[in-house]
This record gives structure tokens, sequence and C-alpha cells, in this order.
């Protein structure tokens, strides 16, 4: 706050400024960069997966390339399209909060719901092939061919990533689902939405964490 | 500042770049250009999520110190990783000396 600025006093407060800021900027500051903090330790979660991963890689390339032709190309394609419309409608979910339009935010959200929804289905129903396929680690796994325990090794790595992205989808849709609610009683306004904008950075992070995982997990050896 | 309001289209030309460099992805996957595959693996993969990062994430309206933390982030992954890795690729050299 400049020097000479009166502090104002608490009835003179926006509605929607802590007491804590100077103005709604550095409130929306504040609980952005604090959101891009906590992604980073996101980063750092799917870091040691992603590191795992890249070591046992090159220790047994063809091992997981034999275990990535195993996976569905179609399915996991068709859900990476699937996550990316989800975040189109988030992007404008958040951008219908700014400008104010209450029943864009509601649509949106639950489109991305919906979308989030779907992708789940489709990973539902790839882990029951796997299942039905012997192709999930222990005691019933089973692998034609000279890899078979390099190539229960990329598929511990292909359900402990997965499946930790999968997590975060859930625990993303029900956010989802609490700001729907909170939307329509109203509870944002363009100068209050940061919870949509930060929801909207963490369904972002995940997608991204999909797009990494498709080409490292499905496409290694497709030629 | 988080505050900016982008107009609708960009998100859906980001949206279309997305869409398009998947089915890149996709393509390139089943087209054999030996060791050449996975580094294109990887930058289309990096395009695709510098846009997302930029655009809907809108990283590229932010303020510097968001822009340092997202960084640091990155730059601590890339740590992790290109560490880890220099031990096990040069293991195999090394045990010529180390026995």
């Amino acid at each position: 706050m400049p020097i000479g600025r009166r502090r104002p006093t608490l009835a003179e407060h926006h509605a929607a400024l802590a007491h804590q800021f100077d103005d709604l900027d550095q409130q929306r500051e504040a609980s952005s960069l604090g959101m891009w903090v906590f992604l980073v330790t996101e980063i750092m979660f799917f870091g040691g997966l992603f590191t795992g991963y890249t070591v046992y890689r090159h220790a047994y390339p063809e091992a997981f390339a034999d275990a990535s032709r195993r996976l569905a190309v179609a399915l996991g394609a068709v859900n990476t399209a699937v996550l990316i419309c989800s975040s189109l409608t988030m992007a404008l979910a958040v951008r219908s909060a700014q400008v104010g339009k209450r029943r864009g935010v509601i649509a949106f959200l639950s489109l991305t719901m919906l979308l989030g929804s779907a992708f789940l289905v489709v990973k539902g129903v790839e882990y029951a092939h796997k299942f039905h396929d012997h192709l999930v680690p222990g005691a019933t796994f089973a692998f034609e061919g000279p890899h078979r325990p390099h190539a229960e090794l990329f598929f511990s790595f292909y359900f402990a990533m997965t499946g930790l992205h999968a997590l975060h989808m859930v625990i993303g849709i029900g956010i989802l689902a609490a700001l729907v609610v909170l939307s329509s009683r109203g509870r944002f306004s363009p100068d209050d939405y940061a919870a949509v904008e930060n929801t909207g950075l963490y369904w972002h992070f995940v997608d991204i964490v999909w797009i990494f995982l498709f080409p490292l997990l499905y496409l290694i050896s497709r030629t | 500042m988080s505050g900016y309001v982008l107009p609708q289209k960009t998100y859906y030309l980001v949206f279309a770049a997305l869409l398009l460099l998947t089915l890149v992805t996709v393509e390139v996957a089943f087209f054999d250009m030996g060791l050449l595959n996975f580094p294109m693996a990887l930058a289309i993969s990096t395009c695709k999520a510098t846009i997302v990062i930029l655009y809907f994430m809108h990283l590229r309206y932010s303020s510097r110190l968001t822009w340092l933390v997202a960084g640091a982030g990155v730059f601590w992954l890339f740590i992790l990783i290109a560490l880890t890795m220099s031990d096990y690729l040069t293991r195999a050299s090394l045990s010529v000396l180390g026995g």
C-alpha cells in the first residue's frame, strides 16, 4: 500500500475483498499464486513416477515396447480428445465466471464433469480388458514371450500412473460438483471467482499429465 | 493477471491446435523414424503442454512471480530426471574403470 493512502475501514471494504489485501487484483494474484505453488508440488508428485518410468524404460526397452503394444491406442487417443474437450469447457467456465454469466458457468462446469466422467468410463473399460487379459501385475499376470517379468514392471507403471491420474480426475469431478452447487447459489461474481479459476488450473494440470502419459505408455513402439 | 478476459476465439483456436497435435502424435508413432520416435513424441507433448499452460492456464497474462513459480516447477522436474539419468546412462561406460 503506497504511503499516504488511507487503509479502508472494514465497512468500506468491497464485499469480495478479504481484509488482508490492498485490492482485488492483489487478492486474485495471491490466490492464483498459491494454486501454482500447489501444482508445483503435484509436478514433483508425478515426477517421481515419470523418473522411475524413464529409468526402467531405459533398462528394458524391448520389454516396455512389447508390453506397450498390448494397450489400446484407439481408446487412449479417444480419451486424450475427451480430456482436451473437457479442458476447453473448463476454460470457458472460467471465462463465464470472469464475465459474470452464471448460467454459462453452471453449463460449462457440468459439461466438464460429464466429459471427465466419460474419460473415467473409457479408462474403466480399458482396466476391465487388462484384468480379462491377465495383464494386471500379480499372481495371475500372464505374458507370452521372453519379456514377462519386465512387461509386468511396465504394467505396474501403467496402473500406478494412470491410476494416480484417474484419482486426480475423481477428485476434480467432486470439486466441480461443489462448484456447480455454489454457483447455482450465486456464490461467484466477476470480482470473486477464485475457486473457479483455481479449479481450472487444477483441471488443466491433470490434462497436461495425461498429454504426457498417452505417448509414453501407449505409443512406445507402434511402427 | 488472471483477471484478464481472453476472447472466446482464443480458446477455440487452442482447442483445435491441441486436437491437431494429438492426431499428429498418433500418426507419427506409426511412422518408423528409428531413434527419433521418442524425442518426437516428447516434443509434441511439450508443445501441447506449453499452449495449455500459456492460454488455458493464463500464464501468458500472469505476473512474473507466477512465471517464476511455474518455471521453478519445470526446472526441478528437469533436475529430478536429468541427474537421475546422468547416473543410469553412464554406468556402463564407467564400469570399465570401477570394475
